[in-house]
Protein backbone atom coordinates (compact mmCIF):
# COMPACT_ATOMS: atom_id res chain seq x y z
CA UNK A 1 0.00 0.00 0.00
CA UNK A 2 2.70 2.17 0.82
CA UNK A 3 6.37 1.99 0.42
CA UNK A 4 9.19 4.26 1.48
CA UNK A 5 12.72 3.57 -0.59
CA UNK A 6 16.02 5.65 0.50
CA UNK A 7 13.87 8.81 1.46
CA UNK A 8 16.62 11.19 2.56
CA UNK A 9 15.38 15.07 3.56
CA UNK A 10 17.74 17.82 4.65
CA UNK A 11 17.28 21.54 6.02
CA UNK A 12 19.36 24.45 4.44
CA UNK A 13 18.51 27.40 6.12
CA UNK A 14 20.57 30.28 3.61
CA UNK A 15 20.19 32.83 6.71
CA UNK A 16 22.53 30.81 9.36
CA UNK A 17 24.16 29.34 6.29
CA UNK A 18 23.52 25.84 7.79
CA UNK A 19 22.56 22.64 6.26
CA UNK A 20 20.90 20.23 8.53
CA UNK A 21 20.38 16.51 7.61
CA UNK A 22 16.54 15.18 9.09
CA UNK A 23 16.26 11.75 8.07
CA UNK A 24 19.19 9.82 5.42
CA UNK A 25 18.39 5.79 3.52
CA UNK A 26 14.93 5.46 5.27
CA UNK A 27 13.22 2.29 3.92
CA UNK A 28 9.66 0.76 4.95
CA UNK A 29 6.73 0.08 3.97
CA UNK A 30 3.25 -1.10 5.14
CA UNK A 31 0.64 -3.96 3.79
CA UNK A 32 -2.86 -2.61 3.22
CA UNK A 33 -4.88 -2.70 6.42
CA UNK A 34 -1.61 -2.68 8.17
CA UNK A 35 -0.68 -0.30 10.86
CA UNK A 36 2.84 0.68 11.27
CA UNK A 37 4.33 2.37 14.52
CA UNK A 38 7.69 4.84 14.39
CA UNK A 39 9.67 5.09 17.36
CA UNK A 40 12.71 7.00 18.46
CA UNK A 41 13.85 9.93 20.46
CA UNK A 42 13.07 13.03 19.81
CA UNK A 43 14.58 14.91 16.99
CA UNK A 44 15.62 11.62 15.22
CA UNK A 45 13.37 12.73 11.95
CA UNK A 46 10.18 10.82 12.86
CA UNK A 47 7.94 13.95 11.76
CA UNK A 48 9.73 14.07 8.90
CA UNK A 49 9.17 10.91 7.36
CA UNK A 50 5.23 12.02 8.12
CA UNK A 51 5.82 15.24 6.69
CA UNK A 52 7.31 13.85 3.57
CA UNK A 53 5.07 11.19 2.60
CA UNK A 54 2.09 14.15 3.31
CA UNK A 55 3.90 15.91 0.89
CA UNK A 56 4.20 18.65 3.03
CA UNK A 57 8.57 18.40 3.01
CA UNK A 58 10.40 17.46 0.11
CA UNK A 59 12.65 15.16 0.40
CA UNK A 60 15.76 15.44 -1.47
CA UNK A 61 16.11 11.85 -2.59
CA UNK A 62 14.05 8.87 -3.02
CA UNK A 63 10.43 7.41 -3.42
CA UNK A 64 7.57 7.49 -1.69
CA UNK A 65 5.15 4.66 -3.48
CA UNK A 66 1.34 4.77 -2.96
CA UNK A 67 -1.67 2.68 -4.03
CA UNK A 68 -3.99 5.61 -4.79
CA UNK A 69 -7.82 4.69 -5.03
CA UNK A 70 -8.40 7.35 -7.29
CA UNK A 71 -4.37 7.44 -9.41
CA UNK A 72 -3.28 3.75 -9.10
CA UNK A 73 0.49 3.28 -8.01
CA UNK A 74 1.93 6.54 -7.99
CA UNK A 75 5.00 7.95 -6.30
CA UNK A 76 3.80 10.94 -3.88
CA UNK A 77 7.06 12.91 -4.67
CA UNK A 78 5.84 13.27 -8.55
CA UNK A 79 2.48 13.63 -8.88
CA UNK A 80 2.13 17.50 -8.75
CA UNK A 81 0.24 20.08 -6.35
CA UNK A 82 -2.85 19.15 -7.61
CA UNK A 83 -3.15 15.45 -7.46
CA UNK A 84 -1.60 15.80 -3.96
CA UNK A 85 -3.97 18.18 -3.06
CA UNK A 86 -6.93 15.85 -4.32
CA UNK A 87 -5.65 12.90 -2.60
CA UNK A 88 -5.02 14.91 0.83
CA UNK A 89 -8.85 15.35 0.43
CA UNK A 90 -10.16 12.69 -0.54
CA UNK A 91 -7.47 9.28 0.82
CA UNK A 92 -4.97 11.12 2.83
CA UNK A 93 -5.42 12.49 6.38
CA UNK A 94 -3.01 13.83 8.61
CA UNK A 95 -3.50 14.27 12.50
CA UNK A 96 -0.99 16.63 14.49
CA UNK A 97 -0.61 17.99 17.79
CA UNK A 98 -1.96 21.46 16.70
CA UNK A 99 -5.01 22.18 15.27
CA UNK A 100 -5.01 25.47 13.41
CA UNK A 101 -8.76 26.51 12.08
CA UNK A 102 -10.28 29.48 10.17
CA UNK A 103 -11.39 31.85 12.91
CA UNK A 104 -15.33 31.48 14.28
CA UNK A 105 -15.28 28.16 12.47
CA UNK A 106 -17.63 26.41 15.09
CA UNK A 107 -16.27 22.52 15.85
CA UNK A 108 -19.20 21.54 14.35
CA UNK A 109 -18.74 23.10 10.93
CA UNK A 110 -15.12 22.19 10.95
CA UNK A 111 -15.89 18.42 11.22
CA UNK A 112 -18.59 19.17 8.55
CA UNK A 113 -16.51 20.92 6.19
CA UNK A 114 -14.06 18.07 6.20
CA UNK A 115 -16.68 15.89 4.49
CA UNK A 116 -18.20 18.78 2.42
CA UNK A 117 -14.66 18.66 0.78
CA UNK A 118 -14.97 15.14 -0.17
CA UNK A 119 -18.57 15.92 -1.94
CA UNK A 120 -20.66 14.55 1.14
CA UNK A 121 -23.91 16.42 1.09
CA UNK A 122 -24.57 18.89 3.53
CA UNK A 123 -27.13 16.95 5.96
CA UNK A 124 -25.37 13.66 5.46
CA UNK A 125 -22.02 15.69 6.59
CA UNK A 126 -23.56 17.19 9.38
CA UNK A 127 -25.05 13.64 10.40
CA UNK A 128 -21.72 12.02 10.51
CA UNK A 129 -19.88 15.05 11.95
CA UNK A 130 -22.26 14.78 15.07
CA UNK A 131 -21.49 11.25 15.36
CA UNK A 132 -18.19 11.84 15.40
CA UNK A 133 -17.95 14.55 17.86
CA UNK A 134 -20.01 12.47 19.78
CA UNK A 135 -17.68 9.69 19.34
CA UNK A 136 -14.75 11.66 20.70
CA UNK A 137 -16.65 13.01 23.96
CA UNK A 138 -16.85 16.37 22.18
CA UNK A 139 -20.10 17.88 25.13
CA UNK A 140 -22.33 18.86 22.62
CA UNK A 141 -22.28 22.30 24.67
CA UNK A 142 -18.86 22.41 22.72
CA UNK A 143 -20.53 21.78 19.35
CA UNK A 144 -21.78 25.46 18.30
CA UNK A 145 -18.25 26.81 19.80
CA UNK A 146 -14.73 28.03 18.42
CA UNK A 147 -11.98 25.24 19.05
CA UNK A 148 -9.60 28.08 20.18
CA UNK A 149 -11.66 28.12 23.87
CA UNK A 150 -10.98 24.47 23.68
CA UNK A 151 -8.65 22.58 26.19
CA UNK A 152 -5.71 21.03 24.75
CA UNK A 153 -7.45 17.51 24.99
CA UNK A 154 -10.29 19.13 23.36
CA UNK A 155 -8.61 20.27 20.25
CA UNK A 156 -6.83 17.47 20.05
CA UNK A 157 -9.86 14.91 20.07
CA UNK A 158 -11.36 17.47 17.76
CA UNK A 159 -8.30 17.37 15.32
CA UNK A 160 -8.93 13.04 15.29
CA UNK A 161 -12.63 13.49 14.44
CA UNK A 162 -11.96 15.84 11.43
CA UNK A 163 -9.30 13.35 10.23
CA UNK A 164 -11.02 10.08 11.16
CA UNK A 165 -14.55 10.93 9.93
CA UNK A 166 -13.50 10.50 6.24
CA UNK A 167 -12.09 7.37 6.74
CA UNK A 168 -9.32 7.86 5.09
CA UNK A 169 -7.37 5.26 2.71
CA UNK A 170 -4.18 6.07 4.62
CA UNK A 171 -4.21 7.81 7.61
CA UNK A 172 -0.75 9.62 9.33
CA UNK A 173 -0.72 10.08 12.73
CA UNK A 174 2.08 12.56 14.78
CA UNK A 175 1.81 11.61 18.03
CA UNK A 176 -2.00 12.01 18.40
CA UNK A 177 -2.13 10.87 22.05
CA UNK A 178 0.66 13.00 23.26
CA UNK A 179 -0.95 15.45 25.71
CA UNK A 180 -4.31 12.85 26.88
CA UNK A 181 -5.02 11.75 29.54
CA UNK A 182 -6.25 7.79 29.79
CA UNK A 183 -9.71 8.29 28.91
CA UNK A 184 -9.14 10.49 25.67
CA UNK A 185 -6.19 7.70 24.83
CA UNK A 186 -8.62 4.67 25.03
CA UNK A 187 -11.29 6.88 22.88
CA UNK A 188 -8.61 7.53 20.44
CA UNK A 189 -7.30 3.57 20.32
CA UNK A 190 -10.63 2.49 19.79
CA UNK A 191 -11.29 5.22 17.06
CA UNK A 192 -8.06 3.35 15.49
CA UNK A 193 -8.85 -0.30 15.84
CA UNK A 194 -12.35 0.88 13.68
CA UNK A 195 -10.60 2.30 11.12
CA UNK A 196 -8.31 -0.53 10.81
CA UNK A 197 -10.95 -3.31 10.55
CA UNK A 198 -12.46 -0.75 8.39
CA UNK A 199 -9.52 -1.50 5.91
CA UNK A 200 -7.56 2.32 6.65
CA UNK A 201 -3.92 1.88 6.35
CA UNK A 202 -2.28 3.91 9.44
CA UNK A 203 1.64 4.90 10.21
CA UNK A 204 1.76 6.58 13.44
CA UNK A 205 4.69 8.58 15.80
CA UNK A 206 3.91 7.54 19.43
CA UNK A 207 5.36 8.05 22.52
CA UNK A 208 3.52 5.30 24.57
CA UNK A 209 3.69 2.75 21.88
CA UNK A 210 2.75 0.09 24.23
CA UNK A 211 -0.80 1.77 24.51
CA UNK A 212 -1.43 0.66 20.62
CA UNK A 213 -0.14 -2.84 21.93
CA UNK A 214 -2.26 -5.69 19.63
CA UNK A 215 -2.92 -3.02 17.33
CA UNK A 216 0.39 -2.14 15.90
CA UNK A 217 1.24 -4.89 13.13
CA UNK A 218 4.84 -4.02 12.39
CA UNK A 219 7.32 -1.19 14.23
CA UNK A 220 10.01 0.79 12.52
CA UNK A 221 12.84 2.17 15.04
CA UNK A 222 14.89 4.96 13.95
CA UNK A 223 17.61 4.58 16.46
CA UNK A 224 19.10 1.25 13.92
CA UNK A 225 16.88 2.30 10.96
CA UNK A 226 14.89 -0.88 10.80
CA UNK A 227 11.31 -2.43 10.68
CA UNK A 228 10.79 -4.91 12.94
CA UNK A 229 7.00 -6.71 13.55
CA UNK A 230 4.98 -6.01 16.21
CA UNK A 231 6.25 -5.39 19.86
CA UNK A 232 6.19 -8.95 21.17
CA UNK B 1 -2.45 26.93 -27.03
CA UNK B 2 -5.63 27.05 -24.90
CA UNK B 3 -6.39 26.49 -21.00
CA UNK B 4 -6.35 22.50 -20.37
CA UNK B 5 -9.53 20.97 -18.80
CA UNK B 6 -10.27 22.36 -15.12
CA UNK B 7 -7.88 25.47 -15.21
CA UNK B 8 -10.40 28.46 -15.03
CA UNK B 9 -7.44 31.26 -15.80
CA UNK B 10 -4.13 30.75 -17.53
CA UNK B 11 -0.75 33.13 -18.21
CA UNK B 12 2.30 32.41 -19.53
CA UNK B 13 5.41 34.66 -19.32
CA UNK B 14 3.45 37.58 -18.18
CA UNK B 15 5.67 40.50 -18.32
CA UNK B 16 5.35 44.20 -17.54
CA UNK B 17 8.07 47.09 -17.36
CA UNK B 18 8.16 50.35 -17.27
CA UNK B 19 10.65 51.95 -19.74
CA UNK B 20 12.12 51.03 -23.26
CA UNK B 21 14.14 48.57 -22.17
CA UNK B 22 17.08 47.88 -23.90
CA UNK B 23 19.58 44.77 -25.28
CA UNK B 24 20.99 43.81 -21.54
CA UNK B 25 17.62 44.04 -19.56
CA UNK B 26 15.66 42.24 -22.63
CA UNK B 27 17.57 39.23 -22.61
CA UNK B 28 15.93 36.35 -19.66
CA UNK B 29 19.32 36.25 -17.70
CA UNK B 30 20.02 39.93 -17.54
CA UNK B 31 21.05 40.47 -13.44
CA UNK B 32 18.98 43.48 -12.13
CA UNK B 33 19.57 45.58 -9.72
CA UNK B 34 16.60 44.19 -7.45
CA UNK B 35 13.86 45.02 -11.01
CA UNK B 36 15.66 48.34 -12.50
CA UNK B 37 17.93 47.45 -15.60
CA UNK B 38 21.38 48.93 -14.34
CA UNK B 39 21.79 49.68 -18.33
CA UNK B 40 18.96 51.74 -19.20
CA UNK B 41 16.75 52.42 -15.97
CA UNK B 42 14.03 50.51 -17.45
CA UNK B 43 12.09 48.93 -14.14
CA UNK B 44 10.65 45.75 -14.67
CA UNK B 45 7.40 44.95 -12.47
CA UNK B 46 6.75 41.77 -13.46
CA UNK B 47 8.90 38.98 -14.94
CA UNK B 48 7.84 35.91 -17.21
CA UNK B 49 5.36 34.88 -14.66
CA UNK B 50 3.62 31.64 -15.58
CA UNK B 51 0.99 29.78 -13.69
CA UNK B 52 -2.44 28.08 -14.15
CA UNK B 53 -5.59 28.65 -11.58
CA UNK B 54 -7.74 26.00 -11.08
CA UNK B 55 -11.82 25.51 -11.24
CA UNK B 56 -13.05 26.30 -7.55
CA UNK B 57 -9.50 26.99 -6.52
CA UNK B 58 -7.74 30.04 -4.33
CA UNK B 59 -4.13 30.58 -5.35
CA UNK B 60 -2.12 33.03 -3.05
CA UNK B 61 0.52 35.32 -3.71
CA UNK B 62 2.74 36.37 -1.20
CA UNK B 63 5.71 38.85 -1.41
CA UNK B 64 7.06 42.21 -0.21
CA UNK B 65 5.83 45.42 -1.05
CA UNK B 66 7.40 46.07 -4.60
CA UNK B 67 7.62 42.53 -5.33
CA UNK B 68 4.90 43.18 -8.07
CA UNK B 69 1.48 41.54 -6.95
CA UNK B 70 -0.61 44.44 -7.44
CA UNK B 71 0.98 44.74 -11.30
CA UNK B 72 -0.06 41.10 -11.85
CA UNK B 73 -3.43 41.36 -10.19
CA UNK B 74 -4.36 44.99 -12.38
CA UNK B 75 -2.74 43.10 -15.53
CA UNK B 76 -4.96 40.50 -15.06
CA UNK B 77 -8.11 42.77 -14.42
CA UNK B 78 -6.53 45.10 -17.29
CA UNK B 79 -6.18 47.75 -15.33
CA UNK B 80 -2.77 47.93 -16.88
CA UNK B 81 -1.38 46.65 -19.87
CA UNK B 82 0.94 43.68 -19.77
CA UNK B 83 4.10 44.26 -21.64
CA UNK B 84 4.59 40.82 -23.15
CA UNK B 85 2.72 37.22 -22.30
CA UNK B 86 -0.37 35.08 -23.05
CA UNK B 87 -3.69 34.93 -20.98
CA UNK B 88 -6.09 32.85 -21.37
CA UNK B 89 -9.97 32.51 -19.93
CA UNK B 90 -11.69 29.13 -19.68
CA UNK B 91 -14.69 31.30 -20.07
CA UNK B 92 -14.18 33.07 -22.65
CA UNK B 93 -14.09 31.38 -26.18
CA UNK B 94 -13.19 27.91 -24.47
CA UNK B 95 -9.82 29.01 -23.74
CA UNK B 96 -8.67 29.85 -26.54
CA UNK B 97 -8.56 33.61 -27.41
CA UNK B 98 -5.21 34.74 -26.17
CA UNK B 99 -7.03 38.08 -24.12
CA UNK B 100 -4.46 40.31 -24.30
CA UNK B 101 -4.70 40.56 -28.16
CA UNK B 102 -8.80 41.73 -27.95
CA UNK B 103 -9.90 44.83 -28.17
CA UNK B 104 -10.82 46.78 -25.82
CA UNK B 105 -14.55 46.78 -26.10
CA UNK B 106 -13.83 42.79 -25.68
CA UNK B 107 -11.39 43.01 -22.53
CA UNK B 108 -14.45 45.43 -21.04
CA UNK B 109 -16.65 42.75 -21.62
CA UNK B 110 -14.55 40.07 -19.74
CA UNK B 111 -14.37 42.37 -16.56
CA UNK B 112 -17.98 42.73 -16.52
CA UNK B 113 -18.67 39.14 -17.34
CA UNK B 114 -15.95 36.55 -16.10
CA UNK B 115 -13.85 38.49 -13.44
CA UNK B 116 -14.05 40.11 -10.52
CA UNK B 117 -11.90 42.53 -8.74
CA UNK B 118 -11.61 43.57 -5.36
CA UNK B 119 -9.04 46.63 -4.37
CA UNK B 120 -7.09 47.21 -1.13
CA UNK B 121 -8.26 50.54 -1.63
CA UNK B 122 -12.20 50.79 -1.94
CA UNK B 123 -11.91 53.66 -3.91
CA UNK B 124 -10.77 52.23 -6.50
CA UNK B 125 -13.57 49.41 -6.45
CA UNK B 126 -16.54 51.62 -5.75
CA UNK B 127 -18.57 54.95 -6.28
CA UNK B 128 -17.96 56.34 -2.99
CA UNK B 129 -20.47 59.18 -3.42
CA UNK B 130 -23.10 56.77 -4.90
CA UNK B 131 -25.35 54.62 -2.94
CA UNK B 132 -24.23 51.46 -2.09
CA UNK B 133 -26.94 49.44 -4.07
CA UNK B 134 -26.13 51.66 -7.00
CA UNK B 135 -22.65 50.34 -6.99
CA UNK B 136 -24.03 46.83 -7.24
CA UNK B 137 -26.21 47.64 -10.00
CA UNK B 138 -23.90 49.61 -12.24
CA UNK B 139 -22.10 46.37 -12.04
CA UNK B 140 -25.09 44.61 -13.00
CA UNK B 141 -26.18 47.16 -15.96
CA UNK B 142 -22.35 46.83 -16.98
CA UNK B 143 -23.16 42.92 -17.35
CA UNK B 144 -26.42 42.99 -19.16
CA UNK B 145 -28.90 43.14 -16.91
CA UNK B 146 -31.91 45.80 -17.37
CA UNK B 147 -34.59 44.62 -15.25
CA UNK B 148 -34.80 47.17 -12.28
CA UNK B 149 -36.43 44.46 -9.68
CA UNK B 150 -34.54 41.82 -10.51
CA UNK B 151 -31.55 44.51 -9.67
CA UNK B 152 -32.54 45.21 -6.78
CA UNK B 153 -33.06 41.69 -5.71
CA UNK B 154 -29.68 40.80 -6.45
CA UNK B 155 -28.61 43.83 -5.03
CA UNK B 156 -30.32 42.97 -1.78
CA UNK B 157 -29.15 39.41 -1.57
CA UNK B 158 -25.46 40.37 -2.04
CA UNK B 159 -26.09 43.04 0.82
CA UNK B 160 -27.15 40.57 3.06
CA UNK B 161 -24.14 37.72 2.48
CA UNK B 162 -22.13 40.81 3.33
CA UNK B 163 -23.51 41.93 5.96
CA UNK B 164 -24.57 45.66 5.30
CA UNK B 165 -27.52 46.75 6.81
CA UNK B 166 -30.13 46.87 4.10
CA UNK B 167 -31.51 50.13 6.06
CA UNK B 168 -28.57 51.64 5.01
CA UNK B 169 -28.59 50.75 1.36
CA UNK B 170 -28.87 53.86 -0.19
CA UNK B 171 -26.08 55.79 1.78
CA UNK B 172 -23.15 56.26 -0.17
CA UNK B 173 -19.88 54.03 0.69
CA UNK B 174 -18.38 57.45 1.86
CA UNK B 175 -20.66 57.53 4.41
CA UNK B 176 -18.92 53.86 5.64
CA UNK B 177 -16.67 52.19 7.62
CA UNK B 178 -13.57 50.62 5.75
CA UNK B 179 -14.56 47.13 7.00
CA UNK B 180 -17.92 48.16 5.12
CA UNK B 181 -17.07 49.49 2.05
CA UNK B 182 -14.66 46.22 1.75
CA UNK B 183 -17.38 44.40 2.06
CA UNK B 184 -19.49 46.66 -0.15
CA UNK B 185 -16.69 45.55 -2.55
CA UNK B 186 -17.00 42.06 -2.57
CA UNK B 187 -20.60 41.76 -3.10
CA UNK B 188 -20.32 44.56 -6.13
CA UNK B 189 -17.69 42.23 -7.70
CA UNK B 190 -19.49 39.38 -6.85
CA UNK B 191 -22.91 40.57 -8.00
CA UNK B 192 -22.80 38.79 -11.36
CA UNK B 193 -21.53 35.61 -10.34
CA UNK B 194 -18.44 35.80 -12.35
CA UNK B 195 -16.29 32.64 -12.14
CA UNK B 196 -12.84 34.40 -11.46
CA UNK B 197 -12.74 37.00 -8.21
CA UNK B 198 -9.37 38.70 -7.88
CA UNK B 199 -8.57 39.66 -4.53
CA UNK B 200 -5.79 42.11 -3.82
CA UNK B 201 -4.92 42.93 -0.05
CA UNK B 202 -8.74 42.78 1.09
CA UNK B 203 -8.37 42.49 4.27
CA UNK B 204 -4.86 44.66 5.24
CA UNK B 205 -5.97 47.90 7.23
CA UNK B 206 -9.21 46.04 8.90
CA UNK B 207 -9.63 44.97 12.27
CA UNK B 208 -9.24 41.62 13.75
CA UNK B 209 -12.99 41.27 13.98
CA UNK B 210 -13.74 42.22 10.37
CA UNK B 211 -10.94 40.92 8.70
CA UNK B 212 -12.45 37.46 10.07
CA UNK B 213 -15.87 38.12 8.56
CA UNK B 214 -14.13 38.75 5.34
CA UNK B 215 -11.86 35.90 5.48
CA UNK B 216 -15.13 33.55 6.55
CA UNK B 217 -17.03 35.20 3.64
CA UNK B 218 -14.11 34.80 1.16
CA UNK B 219 -14.67 30.98 2.03
CA UNK B 220 -18.08 30.88 2.07
CA UNK B 221 -18.16 32.04 -1.77
CA UNK B 222 -15.65 29.40 -2.83
CA UNK B 223 -17.35 26.69 -1.34
CA UNK B 224 -20.95 27.62 -2.41
CA UNK B 225 -20.18 29.44 -5.49
CA UNK B 226 -17.16 27.14 -7.08
CA UNK B 227 -15.56 30.37 -7.30
CA UNK B 228 -11.83 30.68 -8.53
CA UNK B 229 -9.68 32.93 -6.71
CA UNK B 230 -6.16 34.84 -6.98
CA UNK B 231 -5.72 36.23 -3.55
CA UNK B 232 -2.70 38.99 -2.74
CA UNK B 233 -1.62 39.01 1.02
CA UNK B 234 1.68 39.89 2.63
CA UNK B 235 0.02 38.06 6.16
CA UNK B 236 1.18 34.70 5.99
CA UNK B 237 -1.73 33.27 8.04
CA UNK B 238 -4.77 34.70 6.00
CA UNK B 239 -2.49 32.55 2.66
CA UNK B 240 -2.31 29.43 5.43
CA UNK B 241 -6.41 29.88 5.78
CA UNK B 242 -7.34 30.48 2.26
CA UNK B 243 -5.25 29.11 -0.57
CA UNK B 244 -4.71 25.56 -1.64
CA UNK B 245 -1.45 26.84 -3.63
CA UNK B 246 0.65 29.53 -3.40
CA UNK B 247 3.44 31.67 -5.27
CA UNK B 248 6.15 33.75 -3.98
CA UNK B 249 7.27 36.84 -5.35
CA UNK B 250 10.14 38.72 -5.14
CA UNK B 251 11.55 41.74 -7.11
CA UNK B 252 8.68 40.85 -9.93
CA UNK B 253 9.64 37.40 -10.39
CA UNK B 254 7.89 34.29 -9.15
CA UNK B 255 11.26 32.91 -6.82
CA UNK B 256 8.99 29.71 -5.55
CA UNK B 257 5.97 28.10 -5.63
CA UNK B 258 3.72 24.80 -4.05
CA UNK B 259 1.04 23.45 -1.97
CA UNK B 260 0.67 26.28 0.93
CA UNK B 261 2.04 24.08 3.57
CA UNK B 262 5.26 23.26 1.27
CA UNK B 263 5.74 26.76 1.35
CA UNK B 264 5.16 27.46 4.44
CA UNK B 265 6.67 24.78 7.08
CA UNK B 266 9.81 23.75 3.70
CA UNK B 267 10.36 26.63 2.10
CA UNK B 268 13.04 26.87 -0.17
CA UNK B 269 14.17 29.97 -1.40
CA UNK B 270 16.14 32.30 0.99
CA UNK B 271 13.69 34.99 0.96
CA UNK B 272 10.49 32.76 1.43
CA UNK B 273 12.81 31.73 4.02
CA UNK B 274 13.11 34.75 5.65
CA UNK B 275 9.77 35.91 5.25
CA UNK B 276 8.31 32.54 6.94
CA UNK B 277 10.45 32.71 9.97
CA UNK B 278 9.57 35.76 10.62
CA UNK B 279 6.04 35.09 11.06
CA UNK B 280 5.57 35.51 14.52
Amino acid sequence: MLRVENLSKSFTIHHLGQTREAISGINLDVAKGGFLGIVGRSGSGKSTILKSIYGTYRPDTGRILYDSRDHGPIDIMEIGDHALIHLRKTEIGYVSQFLKVMPRTTSLELVTQSLLEMGVGHVEAQAQAKAALEHYDIPESLWNNYPNTFSGGEKLRLNIARATVKAPRLLLLDEPTASLDNASKVKVREAIAKLKAEGTTLVGIFHDLEFMEGLCDSVYDMTNQEMRHALA
Amino acid sequence: MKTADNVALCVRNFSKHYGEGCAYCMESDAVLDRNICPECGTIHACSDISFDLHKGEILGIVGESGSGKSTLMKMLYFDQEASSGEYHLADFLDGEADVLKLSSRQKRQIRNEILGMVYQNPVYGLKMDFSAISNIAEKLIASGSRNVGDMTATGDHFLGKVNIPLNRKFDPPVNFSGGMQQRVQIAKALSNYPPILLLDEVTTGLDLSVQADVLELIKEIQRELGISMVVVSHDLAIIRMLCDRTMVMLNGSVIEAGITDQILEDPQHAYTQQLVYSIL
